[in-house]
């Protein structure tokens, strides 16, 4: 199913499903709309192929997904650490934004709706950022990628429906965003380049945080190079009816496994990544959430964002609260929800992701405490089952990422 | 004698009115990998469908329940070090507890290894 959402209608916004949607001015129709399952939960154009694997599936953000495979959570994780794993992450909501003019860039317009810094964006850079709602509230996080005076946007499934209603009502008049219903696939860990170019030779020429198109059996895909792992990997957007065939092709390289998404959320969690939802939500801000590097210091003093006052008071007056990451000091994990008290049992925080980290062998968690308890080293508690445990407040990344920072 | 098993999916052995509890390889496979395992103390007194214990995979935490009543003897300090004992071994190595059991009645309403099997059949 393709969703357009034209700039140049009125309110409402209009869904229109079953629609056609020139996906790069090549005149090709992204192709069938995504299965619905029997329970009501959509499915990717991967879910024969996942049960086919024997995954273990569970709904997540409206969708029949795999949360693990034969190798189980630890396996999982350490496989893509160690060589390179395969997700599924269809479920995500791709999309193209078109300037209303065709001779001007889209850039600047998008950037109204984000803090993050989208004009200087190179040809085929990509950029992490937020939606940011009046209060500094973060909607979303996603990648943007710049194609032309075109922008490539890639969001979060759960918040997809509503990403695309703001993005297009916000920018009515000045620019045209197409939905593409795509597959994508994610390849990550330190094998990810030598299995993917050998398919697409052109993700070995891609720096980290770029991107290309290419032409894969007459089709256009788009190769990112980036991930959610803290691995080096690439992002794979292709037709859905290719889809299968492809993923079929990567796992038969050895050096493959299918992962789900259990160890794609503990392997952001080692690597100090937010999950939206969890970590991140319309009541946490950037500076709240300790993702001001995402924030060049030209969006700081134009303040032209959703929510740039928020954010301006806070940086100068420091938060209440700050993200920071907790290192457990016993074996027990502590997770989503766990009250945080300081050494004198006053409560200060709350763990929003916790559980065990594989590539450590111990527990790990972030949440949100008061700042003047934010200082990494930092001893704090942890009432787990009633009990208070000792903690204390940890840098991130836990796993160091080992990005590929040296092409260009 | 031989084992009774829960609908949550523990197992009770019992010789005389000592009872030994873990939990099913059903169990185990459904948790995937065990990373940690909370025991009672000794002399904790439980009754019947009290949390016991808990169970933690890289995912999720789970209660282990008194599958009957009476006072906890011994805990498996094993698995505090060694987890990974309930994945590879949970029939036997991989125990959680002893317990006195103080109503051997209650075992009456337990299934035996045929009907949990049939249960675990009917589970998918």
């Amino acid at each position: 199913m393709c969703l357009l959402l034209s700039f140049g209608s009125r309110f409402p916004v209009r869904l229109m499903t079953n629609s056609t949607s020139d996906f790069d001015g090549t005149g090709k129709v992204s192709g069938a709309s995504s299965e619905q399952g029997l329970n009501g939960y959509a499915r990717t154009p991967l879910y024969d192929m996942h049960l086919q694997l024997d995954a273990k599936m569970v709904p997540f953000a409206g969708y029949e997904m795999p949360v693990q495979y034969g190798l189980g959570v630890m396996g999982e994780h350490l496989h893509t650490r160690e060589k390179a794993g395969l997700f599924d992450v269809s479920h995500m909501g791709q999309a193209q934004l078109f300037p209303e003019d065709p001779d001007s860039d889209v850039a600047p317009v998008f950037e109204a709706l984000v803090p993050g810094g989208i004009i200087s964006l190179k040809e085929r850079g990509i950029r992490y950022t937020q939606l940011t709602n009046q209060d500094g509230g973060i909607l979303d996080d996603l990648m943007v990628t710049r194609f032309g005076n075109t922008l490539w946007l890639v969001v979060n499934a759960a918040c997809k429906n509503d990403d695309f209603a703001h993005i297009a009502q916000s920018l009515v008049g000045k620019a045209r965003l197409s939905v593409e219903n795509r597959a994508l696939l994610s390849l990550q860990g330190p094998l990810a380049e030598a299995v993917l170019k050998e398919h697409l030779p052109a993700a070995a020429d891609l720096a980290f945080m770029q991107a290309c198109h290419a032409d894969y059996q007459g089709e256009k895909v788009i190769i990112s190079r980036c991930g959610y792992t803290g691995e080096d990997g690439f992002e794979i957007s292709l037709p859905n009816d290719m889809a299968t065939n492809f993923a079929s092709l990567l796992l038969k390289n050895d050096a493959v496994a299918p992962i789900g998404l259990g160890a794609r959320d503990s392997l952001r969690l080692e690597a100090g990544l937010c999950l939206y939802g969890h970590d991140i939500d319309t009541g946490t801000t950037p500076v709240e959430a300790d993702l001001m590097w995402s924030v060049p210091r030209r969006r700081r003093e134009s303040l032209d964002f959703p929510g740039a006052h928020k954010v301006s008071q806070q940086l100068s007056q420091k938060p209440d609260r700050l993200r920071v990451g907790i290192q457990p000091e016993g074996r027990a994990p502590a997770r989503e929800g766990t009250e945080i008290h300081d050494m004198d049992n006053n409560p200060i925080g709350r763990i929003t992701s916790g559980g065990f980290a594989p590539s450590l062998q111990a527990p790990i968690a972030m949440g949100y405490v008061s700042a003047a308890h934010a200082a990494p080293g930092t001893q704090v508690q942890l009432i787990i089952r009633g009990k208070p445990m000792l903690a204390k407040i940890s840098s991130m990344p836990f796993v160091e990422h080992k990005y590929l920072r040296t092409k260009s | 004698m031989s084992k009774k098993f829960t609908k949550d999916h523990e197992w009770i052995s019992l010789e005389g009115d000592l009872a030994r509890i873990g939990i099913t390889d059903y169990a185990q496979e459904q948790l995937g990998d065990v990373v940690f395992v909370e025991l009672p103390e000794a002399g904790r007194q439980v009754e019947q469908g009290n949390d016991a214990a808990v169970v933690e995979s890289v995912k999720a935490a789970s209660e282990v329940y008194a599958p009957v009543s009476g006072e906890i003897v011994e805990p498996n300090v094993k698995l505090e070090d060694e987890p990974a004992l309930v994945n590879q071994d949970p029939a036997e190595g991989g125990w959680f507890f002893t317990m006195k059991v103080s109503n051997p009645d209650e075992l009456n309403d337990l299934m035996d290894e045929a009907a949990y099997a049939d249960y675990v059949k009917e589970l998918g």
